[in-house]
């Protein structure tokens, strides 16, 4: 077991480096360091003075080098700027003397943020928190309900229940956000129809989570995931009723009920675990539409912003945090797949 | 004039479609006469949910190589004095002519705009599903045939796509700079190159006890592989036949590279579980070559599922352009593109709902008819 962990944190690791190495690459291609450079200091500046600015911070030397300072492996860049002294590891009020010469993630430093002017760290803290609220009750809604419908659909295959339950099911996953995200807005909260029950912005949710700011994103983003998850438990649920031991329980005499209740969900809730963990790569995709569309500003909303100016250390900063819980709730995924079910073995 | 009333909008587009009820109604008609003999397709007759996502998939088909005939308006052209004007409202100068769902920011028909865009999605999206498959296909099978090391490389390489949050990628390839660079063109000079290989294997692995069909099979398919290839991948056909322009381009491929990792996988399991089977064991006695069996003995015997995914497969790369087209990373931003036009709606859409709605609308049918459609297919599949 400590084996198979082991190796699999190699493997992410690699992944790790591996990825970031390619976001660092294509956000390093010359065109982008020119709009970068344009968006930081001049929009007008001539393409002299464009590679004078890119060659005075670093930017024009190779790839693996700027890399490896970004990992912290190599010293960071110092140069003295319109006789301001600068550097990569510049901090505000410290004399030159005293900046660290390695300053990379293996030092816990993610850089600083061109779009936004603060340090990646700060950021992503602030955003990511933003996102977990969101992420938290999605997932109150959408697990349960997604469960329910599953299990009760998968109980009695090919009834009137399942068909119209997993029509339900085809129908949300046929429905991607930024659809469902519209029409909800059109419905509950634009003049045309009139209800106005919701707000069709969760920008105010960021200080205080109401039900009225906060139903439509969460609702948007539950409903895509609910169909998939829905249809693995009723597979699972739907394979499980026909077991010997489930004709057993009921030949002995136990009600219907009972049997579900006792027998078949236990059984039938370890397939869907894990489609449930492996959601949460796609939730991502799902967080940066819904929180564009409803404009509140988390992680998703920073992505586009960092993408859109091509802020390169915030993107290398998103992409680690992403990537990470994609492997993480791989891993636990799988070992918690062992753990439920004691017929499989890591080995 | 008047405006027209919500009953008269109705049937109003009703009769803009004419001409697709028209070929919809020979085609379901003509596969249910004869649909005895036409296998899948006329099972899925028996199949409710199946028949509907089949008439709705046929339905948009139609739609888009009928567009010219069924728009009204030119999708690009604005008409004066028709900015943001409700659905049903007269077309100024224009006698006797609507705009049936109103118009949008730009003064722009939105019933047409939304027909064109049928378009654009369904010329990239099967195009690409097909490519992302013939990929996964292509490394998928060695994969899971040989197992060892060929698979834990390519494994890596799809599981490390698949971590990479898809918009991320997106946001990163999609982009003017990447298309100065030559990026695009690299990718697809790799993911084009499958399909010939493809081909190529599938013929030299059947024929090469028949060197006559082989050449001539071989020969067919480097000819019009190679000319089609040099004028997507390079826009470099020297007839001018095929040809891509370079957005389209970066978008075809940056969904191609997102979708073959997960039909790799597929694939890859799909073999595993088939290659133990006794036939594979025979034909390995027998003395055929590793290619011939994976391509003439199991993949034959996993195209159900494979069909089946395919079908939800081009239902979720609509999305993806939707997804693309919402982020402002379409085709072009005058096009008709339906996430484009959600994306460009959204800003009003607490002001004037009927811009956005209709190609929200579009692209969930299409998706629905493509799942209802691989639903339907599944069943009947698994009934046999």
């Amino acid at each position: 077991m400590f084996l198979f962990i082991a190796r699999r944190l190699g493997v992410m690791a690699l992944t790790v480096l591996c990825l970031t190495f390619i976001v660092f690459f294509l956000t390093n291609l010359e065109p982008n360091l020119q709009r970068l450079a344009k968006t930081q200091a001049n929009n007008r500046m001539t393409d002299e003075q464009v590679v004078n600015w890119l060659t005075q911070r670093g930017y024009t030397r190779n790839v693996f080098i700027k890399y490896g300072e970004w990992m912290g492996v190599v010293p960071g860049w110092t140069n003295v700027i319109n006789d301001v002294p600068e550097g990569r590891c510049k901090s505000a009020g410290v004399p030159q003397e005293e900046w660290p010469t390695y300053c990379g993630v293996l030092q816990g430093d993610l850089g600083d943020s061109t779009v936004f002017k603060d340090t990646v760290n700060n950021i992503i803290a602030v955003r990511l928190s933003l996102t977990g609220w969101l992420m938290l009750f999605v997932m109150i809604v959408m697990v349960p309900m997604a469960l329910t419908i599953g299990v009760l659909a998968g109980m009695r295959e090919g009834s009137r229940t399942d068909r119209s339950l997993s029509t339900f099911s085809i129908i949300t996953t046929a429905t991607p956000e930024y659809v469902s995200g519209v029409i909800f807005i059109v419905v509950f909260s634009s003049s045309l129809v009139g209800l106005k029950w919701f707000k069709g912005s969760a920008t105010s949710a960021m200080d205080n989570i109401t039900f009225e700011n906060f139903t439509l994103p969460v609702m948007t983003m539950a409903l895509y995931g609910v169909g998939y998850i829905a249809r693995m438990t009723r597979a699972s649920m739907a394979e499980v009723m026909t077991a010997q031991y489930i004709r057993t329980a009921r030949l002995k005499g136990v009600n219907f009920s009972g049997v579900v209740m006792k027998h078949a969900l236990r059984n039938a809730l370890i397939a869907p675990f894990t489609v449930i963990m492996l959601q949460f790569p796609w939730l991502l995709t799902g967080v940066v539409i819904v929180e564009t569309l409803f404009n509140y500003k988390g992680f998703g909303w920073a992505l586009v912003q960092a993408a859109l100016g091509n802020d390169i250390e915030l993107m290398l900063g998103c992409s680690i945090i992403a990537v990470i819980v994609v492997l993480l709730t791989q891993l636990i995924s799988d070992i918690g797949y062992v753990f439920l079910n004691p017929r499989i073995s890591v080995n | 004039m008047e405006s027209l009333s919500a009953f008269a909008i109705f049937t109003g587009i009703l009769y803009q479609f004419l001409p697709v009820w028209i070929a919809l109604a020979i085609i379901l008609i003509g596969c249910g006469i004869f649909r005895s003999k036409l296998g899948l397709v006329g099972k899925l007759y028996d199949n409710p949910i199946g028949i509907i996502g089949f008439a709705i998939v046929v339905f948009w088909i139609l739609t888009a190589l009928m567009a010219d005939l069924v728009v009204p308006f030119d999708p690009y052209e604005q008409v004066l004095g028709m900015k943001n004007k409700a659905p049903g409202f007269p077309v100024t100068g224009q006698e006797g002519k609507y705009f049936l769902l109103g118009g949008d920011n730009l003064a722009r028909d939105v019933f047409s705009r939304m027909v064109a865009g049928s378009q654009t999605v369904l010329s990239i999206a099967p195009a690409a599903t097909l490519f992302a498959f013939m990929v996964g296909i292509t490394l998928g099978l060695p994969a899971g045939y040989y197992m060892g090391r060929i698979d834990t490389g390519l494994s890596f390489l799809a599981n490390m796509v698949l971590a990479f949050p898809v918009i991320l990628l997106f946001f990163l390839l999609v982009t003017k700079g990447i298309i100065e660079v030559g990026i695009p063109m690299y990718l697809a000079a790799v993911l084009f190159a499958f399909p010939i290989i493809f081909l190529l294997i599938l013929f030299t692995s059947k024929f090469n006890t028949r060197p006559n069909e082989m050449y001539l099979y071989v020969g067919l398919t480097l000819v019009i592989g190679l000319w089609a290839y040099t004028g997507l991948a390079f826009n470099a056909d020297p007839l001018g036949v095929f040809s891509m322009d370079p957005n389209t381009l970066n978008i075809f491929v940056a969904v191609v590279f997102v979708n073959s990792p997960t039909v790799f996988r597929i694939v890859r399991g799909l073999v595993i579980d088939i290659k133990t089977r006794d036939y594979v064991a025979a034909a390995q006695t027998r003395g055929e070559s590793p290619w011939y069996i994976m391509l003439w003995e199991i993949l034959p015997n996993v195209r159900g599922p494979l069909i089946v995914d395919f079908c939800l497969r081009i239902g979720y790369t609509t999305i993806l352009l939707g997804t693309l087209g919402f982020f402002g990373l379409g085709v072009s931003p005058e096009s008709p593109d339906w996430g484009m036009t959600i994306n460009e709606g959204r800003k009003l859409l607490l002001i004037y709902a009927h811009p956005a709605l209709p190609p929200a609308i579009a692209l969930m049918s299409l998706v629905l008819g493509l799942n209802f459609l691989a639903d339907g297919l599944r069943e009947e599949s698994l009934k046999d």
